[in-house]
């Protein structure tokens, strides 16, 4: 049982991880045009100029 | 019209700075901004954007598709019409939008802190669950105990962060002495965390931290749902009010805003242009289209000392305008008094979730409290042990699935409407929508477009057709281009015609093989007016002849009217224009029920007589006149192209051009409220069962955290059915 004591704070990191990487996601707003973002990756177009 | 942004960074203009090529493209300074109405797919977006860039001056172009927008950072001299033209020729629909009205920063903070919870929770969730999950199968003593102890840690924090909403919403409501959804929520959450803290203290063997959290975790994402289609909701009536630019152009050429506007001063308005204000016109004569404000499709005459309302479009020459009353005190605003009065009616209207919570918040706190009640009777005061079993009987039977059930079926139904181009402003409209049993139409710039269309060609000798549309064709008069149009598309080869002169508010002379001819004004040309719309033409002594005119439809009207009478509703057509003109257009339509020359009272007062018979009245309309009755009806409809003001009070507004989403928006919202009471059913269902085992103390975390999770499923999907089969 003793392993617990590294598994629950490994754990507890990597959803650690996942939340920030969320927060970032949501800081660089990268839910503003969902729709288009979709599409975009479909076309030939490259995307040089995204919006920052 | 868009010169008011000037750009914030003057080296920007000057050219891109030679460091960073690779991002000169980028949208850094959006001067313009364009509503496409009309593109809906990847080939749009770079064809759009191709197009924008072409355009000389045009530093970046940014389409954004969810918003159906595209942001534009151009050079000083571009002119916004040149690209909406540009884009029109190359087959995208394009309108400018006031950039200043639109303001996202607001709503999206709200967006954004509401996401940030549901992260929060959830993340915290998933961590507690997957401690709980080794409690279930089994840990025990110290194990178990630091295990709860981890959860405490995790849950206790994440709980007070995430259920602000809940707990503040609930405060306020308690403040005023009502109950509403959020306090049993609050309760549950609350008493939950608190009672698995003090089990935790006491090496109990459960704890219900996961549960507490999966509670707020789901009711957030159904709080995000419901904001989602909110602010999709006003950020597309943002948009629609963006397209007003509201401006006025002195007599001296200076432009100001309309709220400067002062009493006694001179406007000018150019033909096209709409009437900002109120006033008497004292230099110039024109033509006046009163189809907003009274449904007249005929066009009235404006010459000097003429009254004029604002709302009214000016048509052909220039005016002239004294300002008697702008702003508040115009004609346009004082109608918001009668809208006043008939909006309180439909303000007692309860939705379908405010009834469910009536019943429901009151029944769980009982049920909580029998249970503890009983228990302590039924152990000899054991507090814990009957605490415990009133806290399980709130968690099991969580408000979960009720506080997914409706959003979650207006977040798919809405989601659906608005592909279909129709845009719901208000929450309870799809509830009260389904309700509807009769359907009144507004005529002039509802089911027709206010667009003239020549409608007896055939009779018109052919001599007079080809003076008539050399007449015509040099005119930006409605009726004329119409005539143009008609002529043209009948192949007449156009007479030659010598001094073609246009005399403002009257009509069009010239001469042809020496002898005078004349198109215009029945009072101009000593002819007899007709009933219905009409341009007459006199060659020379001739008898005058007389053009007359059809409004055109509106795209989808027939497809709409077939569609509602197909569902079994009465469709009546109530119009302000001539009885001629709604007879041609009910019979056009296949409305067999219709009424001519009502004022905007009488609109309303038939609206609140078929109320008051029982009916559930379902109102389309666009003008300043069907306002009233709009507010009136149960639930209403009007174009995008309507008044803002009228667009204010509708509860629904066609986005497109077409009428046709009129029969699939009362389909889906028949549908939606069906949805919304099988989610109520679901939800009962799961708690018909739950209630007893956690009465019986039979109630575990697990078997908490099974209801709770499956019931949301179960609700989600059953609204998802929604967006399927169109």
């Amino acid at each position: 049982m003793n392993v617990l004591v590294y598994l629950i704070p490994i754990s507890l990191l990597l959803g650690g991880i996942g939340l920030v990487a969320f927060f970032w996601s949501l800081r660089t707003r990268q839910y503003d045009d969902p729709q288009g973002d979709a599409r975009r990756i479909l076309t030939g177009d490259y995307d040089d100029h995204p919006k920052e | 019209m868009s010169e008011v942004q000037i750009s914030a960074c003057p080296a920007c203009v000057a050219g891109p700075a030679a460091k960073d090529v690779a991002h000169a493209r980028d949208v850094r300074d959006t001067r313009f901004v364009l509503s496409l109405p009309a593109i809906y797919c990847a080939a749009c977006i770079s064809g759009v954007e191709r197009e924008l860039t072409k355009q000389p001056g045009v530093r970046a172009a940014r389409v954004n598709l969810t918003l159906k927008r595209a942001h534009i950072d151009a050079d000083e001299d571009v002119s916004v019409d040149d690209l909406v033209s540009a884009l029109t020729q190359a087959g995208y629909e394009a309108y400018e939008l006031d950039a200043g009205a639109i303001s996202a920063t607001e709503t999206d903070r709200r967006g954004r802190a509401i996401l940030t919870r549901i992260a929060v929770s959830g993340f915290a969730m998933m961590n507690v669950m997957l401690l709980s999950v080794a409690v279930w199968s089994g840990a025990s003593d110290v194990t178990r105990d630091m295990f709860h102890w981890i959860s405490a840690a995790i849950a206790l924090p994440a709980i007070a962060y995430a259920g602000q909403p809940f707990f503040g919403s609930a405060f306020t409501a308690l403040k005023a002495k009502r109950l509403n959804m959020d306090v049993p929520i609050s309760l549950a959450i609350l008493l939950a965390g608190g009672m698995s803290l003090y089990e935790t203290f006491e090496s109990g063997a459960h704890a219900y931290f996961d549960a507490a959290l999966s509670l707020t975790f789901f009711l957030l994402a159904g709080r995000y749902l419901d904001y989602r289609t909110r602010s999709v909701a006003r950020s597309a009536a943002e948009e629609l009010a963006a397209l007003e630019v509201p401006r006025v152009t002195l007599a001296d050429g200076r432009v100001i805003s309309i709220t400067e506007v002062e009493k006694g001063a001179l406007i000018r308005v150019v033909p096209g242009a709409r009437v900002p204000v109120d006033g008497i016109v004292m230099e110039g004569a024109s033509e006046v289209d009163r189809s907003w404000l009274t449904g007249e499709s005929l066009p009235a005459l404006a010459e000097v000392d003429t009254i004029v309302s604002a709302g009214e479009v000016n048509l052909t020459g220039p005016l002239v305008v004294k300002v008697t009353a702008a702003g508040a005190d115009s004609s346009l605003h004082r109608m918001a008094d009668l809208v006043a009065m008939a909006e309180t009616s439909r303000n007692r209207y309860t939705s379908l979730a405010d009834r469910a919570a009536r019943i429901y918040a009151p029944a769980v706190h009982l049920l909580a409290l029998g249970a503890f009640i009983g228990w302590m009777i039924a152990t000899g005061g054991d507090v814990r042990h009957a605490l415990n079993i009133a806290v399980a009987v709130l968690i099991i039977t969580c408000p979960c699935a009720l506080g997914l059930a409706v959003p979650a079926v207006t977040t798919a139904a809405s989601g659906r409407l608005f592909r279909a181009g129709m845009l719901i402003k208000s929450a309870t409209a799809l509830e009260r929508l389904a309700e509807v049993d009769t359907v009144v139409f507004d005529k002039t710039g509802t089911l027709t477009e206010g667009r003239p269309e020549l409608s007896n060609l055939a009779e018109i000798p052919p001599r007079a057709r080809g003076i008539a549309m050399a007449l015509a064709s040099g005119s930006a008069h409605p009726l004329s281009s119409a005539l143009f149009a008609a002529t043209r598309a009948a192949d007449v080869i156009p007479a030659k015609l010598t001094d073609i002169r246009e005399v403002p508010g009257q009509g069009i002379e010239a001469r042809c093989d020496g002898i005078s001819v004349r198109l215009g004004r029945a009072g101009w040309l000593n002819a007899v007016a007709k009933a219905q719309t009409a341009t007459y033409l006199k060659i020379g002594d001739e008898a005058p002849l007389a053009f007359t005119f059809v409004d055109h439809l509106r795209a989808g009207a027939a497809e709409a009217v077939t569609a509602l009478k197909r569902q079994g509703k009465d469709v009546v057509l109530l119009s302000g224009d001539t009885a001629a003109a709604v007879a041609d257009i009910a019979h056009r339509v296949g409305i067999a029920a219709w009424d001519a020359d009502c004022l905007p009272e009488a609109k309303a007062l038939r609206v609140a007589e078929l109320t008051r018979s029982g009916r559930k009245v379902l109102m389309v309309g666009d003008g300043l006149n069907d306002t009233a009755a709009l507010a009136a009806a149960h639930v209403s409809i009007s174009p995008a192209s309507a008044l803002e003001a009228t667009r204010v009070v509708s509860d629904m507004v066609l986005l497109g051009k077409s009428l046709a989403p009129l029969g699939e928006a009362t389909r889906v919202s028949i549908s939606a409220t069906r949805r919304i009471k099988e989610n109520f059913a679901i939800a009962a269902g799961y708690n018909m069962i739950a209630i007893p085992i956690a009465l019986a103390g039979f109630a575990t975390p697990l078997a908490a955290a099974l209801a709770m999770s499956l019931s949301s499923i179960t609700v989600s999907l059953n609204a998802l059915r929604l967006r399927g089969k169109s």
